[in-house]
């Protein structure tokens, strides 16, 4: 179940981008940790417990909203944007996904 | 305070040397006092790379690094933990043909000495070591050397010595060491005065001033080894790799993170040793260039230590040219986490014995000092400060 | 003989209030000063401007601070000629001359001869079971969610924690539509009433937080006082949150599937460490705070601290510590400076200190944490350290401060670099040594301040070579 809700400024255009191999949509000016976790329930997952995370003070800080990307390598969610054609995964551990 | 704490011998410095040559002191029931002014295990024992190898060393330290390699075989023994001691084996990596030959004719010269190194080329390298980049033309690989925590490990010996009950002063920085009839008096800024017949100077970065001051000064400096570690990753490196020519080496430990070395930092103070941006931005570059596999990763942490260097790389280790009772440990430039538990055993047997079995006259301090000086029995000596003469 | 004196470089770390008044003070003495923004657009937190293309207004975003919000978000555009601002740029690394940057995947050094410090502020929050779960969000990223992305945390949402910001955050997600379950305050009655007489000073302060207090209220939002959580439920993400009251064994339950949690705020004070200015300890805040004189001067020269980055006293207070600690480096640097102005911003900040120390009995840290926290709650988010390690550490180990506690624990050594844990780890510790918890010293600060790139390239680089 998606973890965050929208409240307001839904009218946006569209961005699709790839989550776990399928295809989503996200909104122009959201950030990856708003993309994602309008989807789903995690961003990633710990590497020492696999217990799952989803970020925590969304403002650069705690550093537990890291997630992988194809092109970009592991980005911090809250402080980058979603872009068209984005590859993203939840599951990857990797540097890149 | 003016309490007083006799003993029979007083080690100043509390890193991996003098808490060694305590512990093992304290086991052969040898009253001893070691006397750290910051924590013991805190200073270059506690944030170096934590490589623990022979690999790479100089034909001088053989002896001694087989001693430590059979030291380290019995830690959990000795302190209590295994302090992440694995041996993964350590890859030295050859940038060119040039380096290769080096590298096998390193091997030729240490024959005998237990390492077993092999040598790999390009292709044996990318069978067995993929992730290593095609930068690297080839590498001498020594399958016994390994790598540990030196966090846990410095502290640990320390912890054991005082579980041996080994006198563990820390906090407590000396001001004074004088020569008297029964020895020596050691005096402290805010603890006690320590009297004791014996002294090791195993100061670190900070023995060589020391040493002036009983008429023995050396070319000691400090240097400051560059640092990094990435965030946790998924493990890949199955050996802890260094390069010749000594610009870049790196280990990844069980829980993902990848520690990485080269270069140097800058120092702002006797005690805050800082990465400078370019120099970082190299260590960057290498990394990223040799492992591949580090790309799209972050690192979390730089440091420094401060460590004592000598102009010919090799410690200072035996006993004082001009003081009986004096023994100097320091001056590892950069690879004493390994060696270090040797010295600590070499400097006990010198206290104990009167001799190591271990050769040594490489490391004299006499081969830094321009005449033989006579030894002087009675005369004291006062030493200011150790803060402002190393400054 | 004229004497050419050295060039003035000023350079200030932060765009929120402090950073924004700080700029225009430097720019109207005729400076150009360097503004370094970790975000993307100017405001810092508090008035941090949604990204380009979200139409609510600024009322709506700020409610009763709009005027001061876009009072500020106007100052910055006008000032943006006169000043270099670069924004998206980390400033990693500090010494006393230059700084270490990061901006679009490249490494720079920016020189300095003056520095100002607004680096801000973050949430505060002790670790409690099961406060990694998916859905728990800090009180301050709970407001970026809302006013950042037009987000929910959740759909029905649970705030828990003490402060201000407890009920403004509750306030606006009700506001906005969302379900608010409940709001769970750790303080007491006897506190609200101990901070009373202070806030008097403050009367729209006070005024402003009855009025949400009573507008929840009104709005069916149930609002509990002593509370202490006890776990999150839910493995995936939340399901639940279980407290109890102070004082009473009986766990309550609320079903939720999010909790905007905090206890206060945390000076973001890393760089003033890694600079090497002297920390004191400040037991209205309960941390180490770089050692500041009145105008904002630390001890380091030429290095200037202002706003919640150099200790929280609200967002009014950073703009005028900002204006004040941009009047002294004027003064340091022997160029004109309005020395009434000061004593009146001095004199404005003094009252704003009483009203602070005020909202800190109404709304106080709790104190008995540590003690009630069981060995298995994870205390440590980045390097998953329980506190019972901690404890174990100090007792068998020889951790007797932070540093060597971190050094043999691994608390404070992941991504984070404590700023989520110190606070809870130095409770922990404190207490397992029966010590105050100024005793056990503060984690030294290692460059990067924030994690970086491995592929970061210098703007200088040449080849690589091995």
């Amino acid at each position: 179940m998606p973890l965050l809700t929208r409240l307001a400024e839904k009218n946006r255009t569209t961005v699709t981008f790839t989550l776990d191999g399928r295809a989503v949509q996200a909104l122009e000016g959201d950030t990856v940790l708003t993309a994602v976790l309008t989807q789903g329930a995690r961003l990633r997952r710990s590497e020492f417990s696999d217990q799952p995370r989803a970020g925590f003070c969304m403002m650069g800080a705690c550093q537990d909203c890291w997630i992988t990307t194809a092109e970009h390598g592991r980005v911090r969610a809250c402080s980058t944007f979603i872009a068209p054609g984005m590859v993203v995964s939840t599951e990857s551990t990797e540097g890149r996904s | 305070m003016s309490t007083r704490l006799d003993t029979e011998v007083a080690i100043i410095g509390g890193g991996i040397v003098g808490a060694s040559a305590a512990l093992f002191l304290a086991r052969r029931g040898v009253p001893v006092a070691v006397i750290e002014r910051d924590r013991c295990g805190a200073k270059a024992s506690g944030v170096n790379y934590g490589g623990v190898r022979r690999q790479g060393r100089g034909i001088e330290q053989m002896p001694l690094t087989r001693r430590a390699h059979e030291i380290w075989g019995e830690l959990p023994s000795l302190i209590g933990t295994d302090g992440e001691y694995v041996r993964s084996g350590h890859l030295k990596l050859a940038r060119d043909q040039d380096d290769l030959d080096a590298l096998a004719d390193y091997r030729d010269r240490t024959r005998g000495f237990g390492m077993n190194l092999e040598m790999l080329d390009r292709a044996a390298l990318d069978r067995r070591f993929p992730w290593v980049s095609h930068a690297a033309a080839g590498a001498s690989f020594c399958p016994q050397d390994g790598h540990a925590n030196p966090r846990l490990v410095s502290p640990a010996f320390a912890r054991a010595a005082q579980a041996a009950s080994a006198h563990i002063l820390e906090h407590t920085r000396v001001t004074r060491v004088e020569r008297d009839a029964h020895g020596f008096r050691i005096a402290t800024e805010s603890g006690p005065t320590i009297h004791a017949r014996v002294v090791l100077n195993c100061a670190g970065a900070w023995a060589g001033a020391f040493a002036a001051t009983f008429g023995e000064a050396v070319p000691e400096t400090s240097i400051h080894p560059l640092m990094m570690v990435t965030e946790p990753l998924p493990v890949f490196m199955n050996v802890s790799t260094g390069i010749q020519g000594g610009g870049v080496y790196a280990r990844q430990v069980a829980r993902g993170n990848c520690v990485i070395g080269g270069g140097r930092g800058l120092t702002t103070s006797e005690d805050l040793a800082r990465p400078s941006g370019e120099d970082i931005a190299t260590l960057l570059a290498r990394a990223a260039t040799l492992f591949p596999r580090l790309d799209g990763a972050h690192i979390i942490r730089f440091w420094t230590g401060v460590e004592g260097n000598m102009p010919d790389h090799h410690p200072v280790l035996g006993p004082s040219s001009t003081t009986p009772g004096l023994f100097h440990g320091f001056g590892f430039s950069g690879a004493g986490f390994q060696i270090g538990p040797a010295a600590g055993e070499v400097l006990c047997d010198l206290v104990t014995r009167g001799e190591s079995d271990i050769p040594i006259d490489a490391f004299s301090i006499t081969r830094y000092l321009p005449t033989p000086t006579r030894p002087i029995l009675d005369t004291t000596h006062a030493v200011s400060n150790l803060l402002e003469i190393s400054r | 003989m004229s004497l050419a004196r050295a060039p003035i470089e000023p350079v200030i770390i932060g765009a929120g209030p402090a950073g924004i008044r700080a700029a225009q003070t430097l720019v109207q003495a005729g400076l150009r000063p360097v503004v370094l923004d970790e975000s993307l657009r100017a405001g810092g937190q508090i008035y941090r401007q949604p990204p380009a293309g979200f139409t609510r207004s600024k009322q709506t975003l700020y409610g009763t601070e709009h005027k001061k919000a876009d009072a500020l978000h106007r100052t910055m555009d006008a000032l943006a000629a006169r000043i270099d601002y670069r924004a998206g740029a980390l400033v990693w690394n500090a010494d006393q001359a230059s700084l270490e940057v990061i901006q679009n995947g490249t490494m720079t050094s920016v020189p300095y001869t003056h520095l100002i410090l607004a680096t801000g502020a973050t949430d505060r929050v002790l670790p409690f079971q099961g406060w990694t779960t998916p859905g728990v969000f800090t009180l301050g990223g709970s407001q970026v969610a809302l006013k950042y992305q037009g987000c929910g945390i959740g759909s029905r949402v649970v705030f828990l924690g003490t402060g201000p910001l407890l009920y403004l955050v509750a306030y606006q997600y009700r506001k906005a539509g969302a379900d608010v379950a409940a709001v769970l305050d750790t303080s007491t009655h006897a506190d609200g009433l101990a901070g009373l007489a202070g806030m008097l000073r403050a009367p729209s302060l006070l005024a402003k937080g009855l009025y949400y207090m009573g507008w929840l209220r009104a709005h069916g939002v149930p609002l509990h006082k002593y509370v202490r959580p006890v776990s999150v439920q839910g493995g995936a993400q939340v399901s639940a949150l279980t407290y109890r009251l102070r004082g009473h064994d009986t766990v309550h339950s609320i079903a939720c599937d999010a909790v905007g949690y905090g206890l206060g705020l945390r000076s973001e004070t890393q760089l003033a460490s890694l600079l090497g200015c002297a920390f004191d300890f400040n037991s209205q805040d309960r941390a180490w705070l770089p050692r500041r004189d009145a105008a904002g001067r630390t001890s380091v020269s030429g290095v200037y601290a202002a706003g919640d980055g150099a200790g929280i006293a609200g967002a009014d207070a950073a703009e005028l510590a900002g204006e004040r600690a941009a009047l002294a480096l004027l003064a340091d640097a022997q160029l004109p400076s309005d020395a009434r102005r000061a004593a009146t911003l001095d004199n404005r900040l003094l009252a704003n200190a009483r009203v602070r120390t005020a909202l800190e009995r109404a709304f106080p840290f709790p104190a008995d944490w540590a003690a009630d926290l069981n060995d298995d709650v994870m205390l440590c988010r980045c390097e998953e350290i329980t506190a019972g390690t901690v404890r174990q550490a100090a007792r068998e180990l020889g951790a007797h401060e932070m540093n060597r506690l971190k050094a043999l624990t691994r608390v404070g050594m992941g991504r984070c670099q404590g700023r989520m844990c110190a606070a809870g780890a130095t409770e922990v510790l404190a207490h397992a040594l029966h010590q105050r918890c100024d005793a056990v010293g503060r984690i030294r600060s290692q460059p990067p301040v924030k994690p970086i790139p491995i592929s970061v390239v210098h703007a200088d680089q040449q080849k690589v070579s091995l």
